[in-house]
């Protein structure tokens, strides 16, 4: 699906630049669900963003090829058409738009670029009905705009939403369990298991062994100091959790 | 370059769509202005003796006045013996068909979208088409005459229904109400006139398509509607303009007498050249427009404006009867170096008069975009009711966007409320559509017509339709 080799990249920091990721690799197969944990401020944003095509980052160095193409040879939108997700950290607010009217804007583009025709309005409706149920929202927050005044709760869940509806091949999810309440992170890792399959993959950046409870991860991965520096099964979520990164910072010799 | 950036960048080299010179013979007569070019519009219009006497006195008025300093609009002051006060096409105004229209004006409407067929066909639009001053076309006249309904142009309106161009021209806007004004009276060349009887609802959208034409002509129109008591009107105005280099000034004069319990609409969408990026040409848009509604009356005015290169405009209601309602509803794009300062003034004079306000300013490129509103509350207005919302789109940091609310209050039984909001289309949103495959033009185009949709909603629907069009035409090929 996805593979990420010896991958650099700069963010412009106060008129320098300053590289985040040192040489990271990651290779993602179909199906596949892996988790990604690592201390603040090590790069997990900055990966989500880099492979998302966000302005402003700068790859210096390594090759990342999304489902086997180039995958900086596309626009931001073309690597969502493509079937990239992300689930955003601190989703966007965006005044005036309503969720239906993005959501089916979002859709047609994809299948515009698939060659279809854009759905029907009723089987749009049905479609986003059903998807709402998933993640239990209610009907009435369809027609408010994308995200205004929300709860921060209601922010992640709409971003699961989008997901679904937009049925993407490869979904990056960023912190989606933060701030989330039990029942939240329940009904958010429902509607991720529902859409697992053999062809679809996640990378779930966490920093909670929590949500792998119930979204069981096929692997794990440390981030520090922009690199993968462990790699494990679920069974390393739980290590770091009871005893935190030292040990790893140790073995790994990172400051 | 940033998205941000680059979007930026595009909106603001975006040239104008709308740029076409249509070539029709034209009659027009030696610039400048004095009593003798007086006395020539008004003979080659054929007017009677009240008519020009009117004139002439506003020219009087006119010339004993100074051309005031816009707050926060700088411009070269038009040099008024520079202007041309009348043009007219040569060809003769009175046709029955399609097919005797200049088929170079016929070219210039497809252009536009909005070919004359289409209106008849599809919308059942009366269209008024006022093209350099005279009226080329007026159309369903025979449909309207059955209701009783008048809506000419305002010279047939002088020859055919002078007792009630007399009763009512200048009430609403007297000659001496400011400097443009006074200019309006003295020079007007043509515009519309509309006349609903008691009780009658008019049975269609009445609709006026103004163009400028004529190099250096300046424009000056005059528009008068009259709804009698319980009566209702939707007349809905919209323009665009040939690419110039010269500035073109603007200076109408529009206005609404909506009796008791009458209605009237009025809409307007405007998109005349602003000039290009560096600021060179544009149109001059200094308009004076103002209702007066009687007890338990409404008027509405709602606006969409992209166009002009400095816009100075207030349509304003005096709410003189009791239970009488104002309402003004305006979206206001500004772009490349375009200045606008544009608002609305609700006096207050009756009882229990309401009025709202929705203001939605869009800025871009270096442009300066300013709301000024002024609420007039009258010591008599017992239980006045207003409500305000003005709100500002910024896209990027180099544009401004002004809001200037003035209150003047002076009965304590009176509920003013007053909501301001400031939004800037940033990275953040447009990576934000990127990322779930919408591409930035198209982002910004929903985020456009999301701001205003209150607005929006307030147009007739085919006018909406346009509307939303202008507003994407505005933004198209913004983003590479
Ligand atoms: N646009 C930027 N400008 C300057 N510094 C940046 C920018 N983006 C990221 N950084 C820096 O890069 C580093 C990595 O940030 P990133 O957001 O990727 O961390 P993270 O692993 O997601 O952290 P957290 O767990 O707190 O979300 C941080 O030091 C951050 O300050
Ligand atoms: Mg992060």
């Amino acid at each position: 699906m996805i593979n990420i080799h010896n991958l650099h990249a700069s963010v412009e920091s106060e008129g320098q630049m300053v590289e985040i990721l040192k040489g990271l690799d990651l290779n993602i197969n179909p199906g596949e669900v892996h988790a990604i944990m690592g201390p603040n401020g090590s790069g997990k944003s900055t990966l989500a963003a880099v492979l998302s095509g966000k302005e402003g980052y700068e790859v210096t160095e390594g090759k990342v090829t999304f489902k086997d193409q180039d995958l900086f040879e596309w626009e931001p939108e073309e690597r969502a058409n493509e079937g990239m997700f992300l689930a955003f950290q601190y989703p966007i607010e965006v005044p005036g738009v309503s969720n239906a009217n993005f959501l089916k804007e979002a859709l047609n583009e994809k299948r515009a670029y698939q060659g279809l025709e854009p759905l029907k309005a009723g089987e749009f409706l049905k479609l986003v009905r059903e998807k709402a149920k998933l993640v239990e929202l209610g009907d009435n927050f369809i027609s408010r705009s994308v995200n205004e005044g929300f709860s921060g709760g209601e922010k992640k869940r709409n971003e699961i939403f989008q997901m679904a509806v937009l049925d993407p091949e490869f979904a990056i999810m960023d912190e989606t369990d933060s701030g989330l309440d039990i029942d939240a992170l329940k009904i958010v890792a429902n509607g991720v298991n529902s859409l697992r399959d053999d062809n679809r993959s996640f990378l779930i950046i966490t920093h909670y062994q929590r949500l792998l409870d119930y979204i069981i991860p096929d692997y794990v991965h440390v981030l520090m100091d922009g690199r993968i520096v462990k790699s494990g099964g679920k069974e390393l979520a739980l290590k770091l959790e009871e005893q935190g990164y030292d040990w790893i910072k140790e073995e790994v010799g990172v400051a | 370059m940033s998205d941000e950036q680059q979007l930026l960048e595009e909106f603001t080299s975006k040239e104008y769509e709308y740029g076409f010179v249509t070539e029709i013979e034209e009659d027009r007569i030696p610039k400048g202005l004095n009593e003798d070019t007086i006395r020539l519009i008004s003979a080659k219009k054929n007017e009677p003796e009240w008519m020009l006497e009117w004139r002439l006195n506003a020219l009087r008025t006119w010339q004993k006045m100074t051309e005031p300093n816009r707050p926060n609009v700088t411009y070269h002051k038009p040099d008024f013996q520079e202007i041309t006060y009348y043009s007219a096409p040569k060809q003769k105004p009175q046709l029955n068909s399609l097919d005797e229209v200049d088929p170079e004006l016929l070219k210039t409407f497809e252009k536009l979208g909005i070919s004359l067929e289409e209106q008849k066909r599809l919308t059942g639009v009366a269209v008024d088409v006022v093209m350099d001053s005279v009226s080329v076309k007026t159309t369903f006249r025979d449909e309207l005459k059955k209701h009783g309904v008048i809506f000419c142009s305002f010279s047939e309106a002088i020859q055919d229904h002078p007792d009630l161009v007399k009763k009512y021209l200048g009430t609403v806007v007297p000659t001496a109400d400011n400097f443009y004004a006074a200019l309006n009276s003295a020079v007007f060349s043509d515009g519309s006139f509309c006349y609903i009887p008691k009780g009658v609802r008019c049975p269609m959208e009445l609709s006026t398509y103004f163009r400028i034409n004529a190099a250096g002509t300046g424009q000056f129109e005059r528009t008068l509607i009259v709804a009698e008591e319980g009566s209702y009107v939707s007349y809905l105005e919209g323009c665009t303009a040939p690419m110039r280099d010269e500035n073109q000034l603007h200076a109408a004069v529009v206005e609404l007498i909506a009796l008791d319990n009458a209605e009237i609409k009025y809409s307007t969408v405007q998109n005349w050249y602003p000039g290009n990026e560096h600021g060179v040409g544009g149109v001059y848009n200094f308009v004076t427009k103002r209702g007066i509604a009687h007890e338990r009356a409404k008027i509405s005015w709602t606006q969409v404006e992209t166009g002009s290169a400095v816009t100075w405009k207030y349509p304003s209601c005096i709410l003189k009867g009791d239970h009488s309602i104002g309402e003004f509803y305006s979206v206001a794009v500004t772009n490349n170096r375009q200045q606008a300062d544009t608002g609305t003034k609700m006096i207050h004079l009756g009882k229990n008069t309401k009025s709202r306000i929705v203001s939605k300013g869009i800025s871009a490129g270096k442009s300066d975009n300013s709301y000024r509103g002024l609420v007039h509350i009258s010591k008599h207005a017992e239980g006045a009711q207003n409500y305000s919302q003005c709100d500002s789109l910024l896209m990027g940091d180099q544009c401004g966007a002004h809001t200037f609310p003035y209150i003047e209050n002076k009965n304590s039984t009176a509920s003013i409320e007053h909501e301001a909001t400031t939004s800037k289309i940033g990275e953040d949103i447009l990576f934000y559509f990127n990322q779930r495959g919408i591409d930035t033009e198209k982002a910004t185009e929903m985020i456009v017509n999301g701001f205003s949709r209150e607005v929006l909603d307030k147009l007739p629907m085919e006018f909406a339709v346009e509307a939303k069009k202008l507003l994407a035409v505005s933004l198209e090929g913004s983003v590479g």
